[in-house]
């Protein structure tokens, strides 16, 4: 039997608890918990001028109902602006429930306490909110360009402003650079609002223990240890007095990374003041209008370049959409204007962005946070000076490649880390070489013309990434073996389907040269690990996969040490095979590792057969010296953290032929390919569904997905009726192919890979559906009935907005 | 209040709930079956889809005092004697499921479907799972997942 | 998202239902299928003070064939209806649109007759019914009635049925010509931006439309003598269709023209 289990393709070790119906969402626990609802506001902007509960308070059932008059002083206060930043002068957050002003759609108001979730609805549908309306801001120009204000001490709406510029070799600003190039284009891109949409909402169960005076918390969430901070400062509890775990959580893709959401602190503030558990699961209609959005932006480009098509100068103002509070700092513009750059060398950059209030739900991460729409942006770029200079899209990108031997490559800007943006690794040329033959590039035109003679439209798109993943701080990993010859591995970063159980389990085996059957895993339970950071950012392979492999060498380490002592042999001569430790060449002379862990912790007391030769009277040590080493501790166990330089930076490149009908506009993909580079693999099936999954979100929010706001800040599809996440008949067979380059950051090798099958799925189907159309398309996501709109005005505007034809 | 009784996984199971409990409510909270799970609650995700009758339905639309005495089947029943069932098994195989939520939901309509069609085709598979939404694998592997179930089912069969 | 309390009635016979219907007045719902209505009520968008279940009422789930079509009872399920042999060969346009009517498992609860009965605009057999001249059977304190589907759709969501009558069942008759329903929607499964069904006998042919106007639009296009294109223009001439957030009112039309123009031919194809 082999231990090598990096780079298998290892089963899930989830799966067989989950496919029971055994697996353990917020909502399957707490099931004689007191249920919470809230109030929400049915206005986009108003103030509140009165309360009335009289109608409600004889529901038979109710417990409490609070409104932010009975918040204690460390509720009352806004919720924590997570990531502060110079540019965000006029940051903003909400409280926990309104205070006086509401400003979106689904804002809390009051928090209603009931024996179930029926009840607790009731009784909102009783409290009467008397609101003065206000002026409602919808829509990113309006909200820069008019006169009313979400918050009335923010002037503009601006929450932010940035620029970044990264000047010409010789100096030159990035505008003077595209004034004088040979070929100047400039146009403006829209990305509309999608947003992730786990099939869990969140969720929040708290149970507090008066006799122990201790709180412990359970919640849907990205980051345990951090809600638990907030918890603890919130509530003014001592930190070892509150433990949050998230439980098996149904999807989180961002959202859940957002905290303390409000319900993270009030959900555990009723539970002490009623001394009942209480818990509050998310439902659909509160997920669309009271958690997170993301992606809206307007960008305005100008870019320059020369008859290659090497971009000398690229500016790219953005004017961001963040809704109506920022707890979450400005993180997505930022990495939109840090990755906008991708896979190139791009002579000379100015991005700018205004990060905008609007009375909407506030926008966080959504997985590629921000990425899409950079990358929507260069690929189109990539596409109009190619359509320009009538050169083949991929010679165009190819030329502007960063190549394989100028790695690291510095991009000379901060990324969203805070750190340099410089390259670790990558081979751009070789990952289009891979998708062309894929795809059959290069045979595209004959398959289009000969769909064209039989009166179909076929076109192909083509996009390119670099995603920054596996950003710092720090993860940490724990590892134990036990007498009984278990692995115990835990790290505080959380799991929403990724498979961690499964990658760590991996590494885990594969470092101590244990079964895996032997090993398990814990992540996001702060009783088993306190440090930690979240999972986001595509960072717990990278992060919590390296801390957790540096730790097992440690305990392997100790391992060597007690075993060679045992086998009076040179630890450099041992090493561990299927859970023995044994010397290498040598077999026989062997001691299992559930022995070693017996050793490494001498004992007075024997509590079973194994445990009697640790004990005092069994071993036969040293009289000189104590029985636990200076510096040692007693345990075969060991810690250890991964706090990375900077990011390392995976990369892909996808392609998609599509059809559209030439009568209903429909639009089709038919085929999908991507090619992929995360670095190291570590089980390369889990790296494929991360893809897919990706993918798919890519696809819906490129011809299903968007968030439809009317004037007056109401979110008209608001349900999964009329907000289309595509179904399996929306979604092609998605074909893919590798590339490993190594990071040279880590020890593993690793690159992340959750997020990176999102990112360039809208600039693939908009290049593929112009190729079709040949028509510009530079609005996202795009339907029937936008085709059809788009084809109409282009036959009355003539050669205006169409394209030349490639050659 | 109303006495409502199931057969549920084969096994008579009674609880008193009021008119508008929804069946899914009922399964979970009343019974403890916490396996079916509610993604949207107005009949869009299927993640609640359980076999009434031998037949997928949305528990979320459906009142549980509306099927009194019928028998309902959940994630829980599909298991027999702690062995996977071969539905379960092809999902496990194939990567056909990463947060684990919506999967109930597509285990059961699988259940159903190859009970009714042991040797689909592509096309049949995407339409018997088309009323189930997945957040995470992008459909690939569970289409894959219930081919792979098909060729157990065969397995346990010959 | 949990549904508002209501009275529950369970009658087993239908003079039960429609008895316990009549007392309840404006403030009382059939409940079959749920299907449409249960999702109301979990959104709090429908809060009846009593929901009639007709779930327990014997001999409602029946697909007869008659002299001249086939009837479906209220407790017919879609997926029954959908399967059902004598429903086929009595009208095969009744299968092919039930295969458009959301997903597999909504069709093994929702019954054909209550879809027709919620008479929303955008559903396929509303539409199938009007084409076809079909009927609905109703039952009140009254007795019974059969109202013609021509009167049955009065507005969006809105039936002649009145305050204490029960659908009992339909009738779609078979027709002496092709048929054919398309549509487009945004995702499979989901109601239609636009969908035409059509019907070509020897001596007439006709189109209903969904999703174009207050209900189901039946034109008439027996002028246009087998020239499809032509007929299409007939009907864009006659719908009204609205902008809503998938689609704008210009593209429901000219969809329905498409529509109109390849459903006809499939029709007469038939």
């Amino acid at each position: 039997m082999t231990t090598k289990l990096f780079g298998e393709p290892v089963r899930r070790r989830e799966d067989a608890r989950l496919v029971a119906g055994n697996g353990r969402y917020l909502d399957d626990l707490g099931a004689n918990a007191l249920a919470v609802a809230f109030v929400r506001s049915p206005h986009a902007h108003a103030l509140i001028t009165g309360i009335d509960v009289d109608d409600a308070i004889d529901v038979e059932g109710l417990v409490a109902i609070y409104t932010w008059e009975d918040l204690p002083a460390g509720v009352r206060e806004p919720l924590p602006l997570l990531i502060p930043h110079p540019a965000l002068t006029h940051g903003r957050t909400a409280y926990c429930l309104a205070k006086d002003v509401v400003r979106h759609v689904g804002e809390p108001i009051v928090m209603v306490v009931a024996t179930d979730r029926y009840i607790a609805e009731d009784v909102c549908e009783r409290i009467q909110v008397s609101y003065e309306f206000l002026k409602p801001v919808v829509g990113l120009e309006t909200a820069v360009s008019g006169p009313n204000l979400v918050h009335e001490d923010v002037p503009g709406n601006i929450g932010a402003h940035m620029i970044q510029e990264v000047a010409a070799k010789d100096g030159r600003a990035t505008r003077d650079v595209i004034a004088a190039a040979p070929h100047t284009l400039e146009f403006r891109l829209d990305i509309e609002r999608s947003a992730c949409m786990p099939m869990e909402g969140k969720g929040v169960y708290a149970r507090w223990d008066a006799d122990d005076r201790s709180l412990r918390v359970y919640s849907s969430t990205q980051t345990s240890t951090s809600v638990r901070m907030a918890i603890a400062a919130k509530l003014g509890l001592p930190l070892p007095k509150v433990e949050v775990i998230a439980p098996d959580v149904g999807g989180g893709f961002g959202v859940k990374i957002v905290h303390p959401w409000p319900e993270e602190i009030l959900v555990p503030w009723a539970a002490i003041l009623l001394n009942r558990e209480v818990k509050w699961s998310e439902d659909r209609r509160e997920h669309f209008i009271s958690s997170a959005h993301e992606r809206a932006q307007v960008q305005h480009v100008k870019v320059g370049f020369d008859d290659e098509g090497h971009v000398l100068g690229l500016d790219v103002e953005i004017l961001h959409d963040h809704g109506a509070y920022t707890p979450y700092g400005i993180i997505v513009p930022i990495i939109t204007s840090t990755q906008l750059l991708g896979p190139y060398k791009i002579g000379s950059y100015r991005v700018e962005f205004f990060s905008v209030y609007t009375n909407t739900v506030q926008v966080t991460p959504y997985r590629g946070a921000g990425r899409p729409q950079g990358v929507f942006c260069m690929e189109r770029t990539m596409d109009k000076i190619a359509q320009y200079l009538g050169k083949d899209r991929t010679l165009v990108r190819a030329a502007n490649f960063i190549q394989p031997d100028e790695f690291p490559y510095d991009q000379q800007m901060i990324f969203q880390d805070g750190r340099p943006l410089i390259y670790d690794s990558g081979d751009y040329p070789e990952s289009l070489r891979k998708l062309k033959d894929l795809i059959g590039w290069d045979e595209f035109p004959l398959m289009q013309s000969k769909a064209a003679e039989e009166g179909r439209k076929l076109g192909i798109g083509v996009g390119c990434y670099v995603e920054g993943t596996g950003v710092g701080p720090y993860e940490g990993g724990h590892v134990q073996v036990t007498s009984d010859g278990r692995v115990h591995v835990s790290t505080g970063l959380t799991s929403q389907g990724q498979g961690h159980e499964t990658v760590f389990a991996q590494i885990a085996a594969t470092e101590l040269g244990v079964p895996i059957e032997k090993v398990s895993v814990v992540t996001g339970d702060t009783r088993r690990f306190g440090y930690a950071v979240g999972t986001f950012a595509s960072r717990a392979a990278v992060m919590s996969g390296n801390a957790i492999a540096l730790a097992c060498r440690k305990v392997k380490e100790k391992a060597l040490r007690i075993a060679a002592d045992a086998l009076e042999a040179d630890p450099a001569d041992l090493e561990i095979t299927d859970g023995m430790v044994h010397v290498v060449g040598a077999p026989s002379a062997s001691i299992p590792l559930a022995t070693v862990a017996v050793l490494s912790n001498p004992l007075r007391y024997a509590f079973d057969e194994e445990a009697k030769r640790a004990t005092q009277f069994a071993t036969s040590g040293s009289m000189d010296k104590p029985p636990v080493a200076e510096g040692q501790e007693p345990g075969l166990e060991g810690k250890d953290y991964y706090s990375p330089v900077r990011s390392t930076f995976a990369s892909g490149m996808h392609a998609a032929i599509v059809e559209t009908d030439p009568d209903t506009a429909e639009i089709k993909i038919l085929r999908y390919a991507v090619v992929h580079d995360c670095g190291k693999m570590i089980n390369p099936m889990l790296v494929e569904g991360q893809i897919h999954g990706g993918v798919a979100q890519g696809v819906g929010g490129a011809l299903y997905e968007k968030m439809v706001y009317d004037e007056h800040g109401q979110l008209l599809n608001a349900s999964f009726m009329d907000f289309l996440m595509p179904y399996v008949t929306e979604i092609p067979f998605i074909e893919t192919d590798h590339l490993e380059t190594p990071s040279p950051l880590n020890p593993l090798g690793i690159k992340g890979a959750g997020e990176a099958g999102v990112i360039p799925v809208s600039a693939v189907i908009a290049g593929a559906i112009e190729d079709a159309e040949k028509i510009v398309i530079d609005r996202m996501p795009i339907s029937p009935s936008d085709l059809y709109a788009l084809r109409d005005s282009s036959r009355t505007s003539g050669a205006v907005s169409r394209l030349r034809n490639t050659q | 209040m109303h006495d409502v009784s199931l057969i549920v996984n084969g096994v008579p199971r009674e609880a008193r709930v009021p008119a508008r409990r929804l069946l899914s409510d009922f399964l979970r909270h009343d019974l403890g079956l916490t396996g079916t799970h509610v993604g949207c609650e107005h009949g869009v995700c299927g993640a609640c889809t359980v076999l009434l009758d031998g037949q997928p339905v949305r528990s979320c639309l459906t009142f549980a005092v509306s099927v009194a005495g019928h028998e309902v089947t959940t994630v829980e029943g599909l298991a027999k004697d702690g062995e996977l069932s071969a539905v379960q098994r092809g999902f496990a195989e194939c990567h056909g499921l990463q947060c684990g939520f919506c999967t109930p939901g597509f285990l059961t309509t699988a259940t159903a479907f190859l009970r009714d069609h042991p040797a689909p085709s592509d096309d049949d598979v995407i339409e018997a799972v088309s009323g189930n939404l997945c957040r995470c694998t992008g459909y690939q592997n569970i289409v894959k997942s219930v081919h792979r179930a098909a060729e157990l089912l065969a397995e346990e069969g010959s | 998202m949990k549904p508002p309390s209501f009275v529950y009635h369970a009658p087993a016979t239908v003079a039960e239902a429609v008895e316990a219907l009549a007392a309840a007045g404006a403030d009382g719902k059939v409940l079959a299928g749920g299907q449409s209505l249960i999702p109301l009520m979990n959104m709090r968008l429908a809060a009846p003070g009593h929901l009639v279940d007709i779930n327990h009422v014997a001999g409602l789930a029946e697909i007869t064939a008659e002299p001249g079509g086939v009837r479906v009872g209220a407790l017919a399920r879609h997926a029954e209806v959908e399967a059902s042999e004598t429903a086929h060969a009595a009208q095969p346009l009744v299968r092919e649109a039930l295969r458009l009517v959301a997903h597999p498992a909504v069709r093994n609860r929702g019954t054909t007759v209550g879809s027709i009965v919620h008479a929303d605009p955008a559903a396929e057999m509303p539409a199938v019914l009007a084409l076809l001249d079909g009927s609905v059977r109703v039952r009140g304190p009254e007795g019974e009635r059969d109202i013609p589907a021509g009167e049955f759709f009065v507005g969006p969501m809105e039936s002649s049925l009145r305050t204490g009558e029960l659908a009992v069942s339909v009738f779609f008759p078979s027709a002496r010509g092709g048929t054919a329903i398309l549509e487009v929607a945004r995702r499979h499964g989901d109601y239609a931006m636009a969908g035409v069904a059509a019907l070509v006998a020897p001596d007439h042919a006709k189109v209903a439309c969904l999703s174009v106007g207050a209900v189901p639009v039946v034109v008439d296009v027996t002028e246009a003598e087998g020239d499809w294109k032509r007929a299409a223009e007939l009907v864009q001439d006659q719908i009204d269709p609205e902008a809503d957030i998938h689609a704008t009112a210009d593209y429901r039309r000219h969809l329905t023209g498409v529509l109109t123009e390849r459903a006809l031919k499939a029709a007469a194809d038939a």
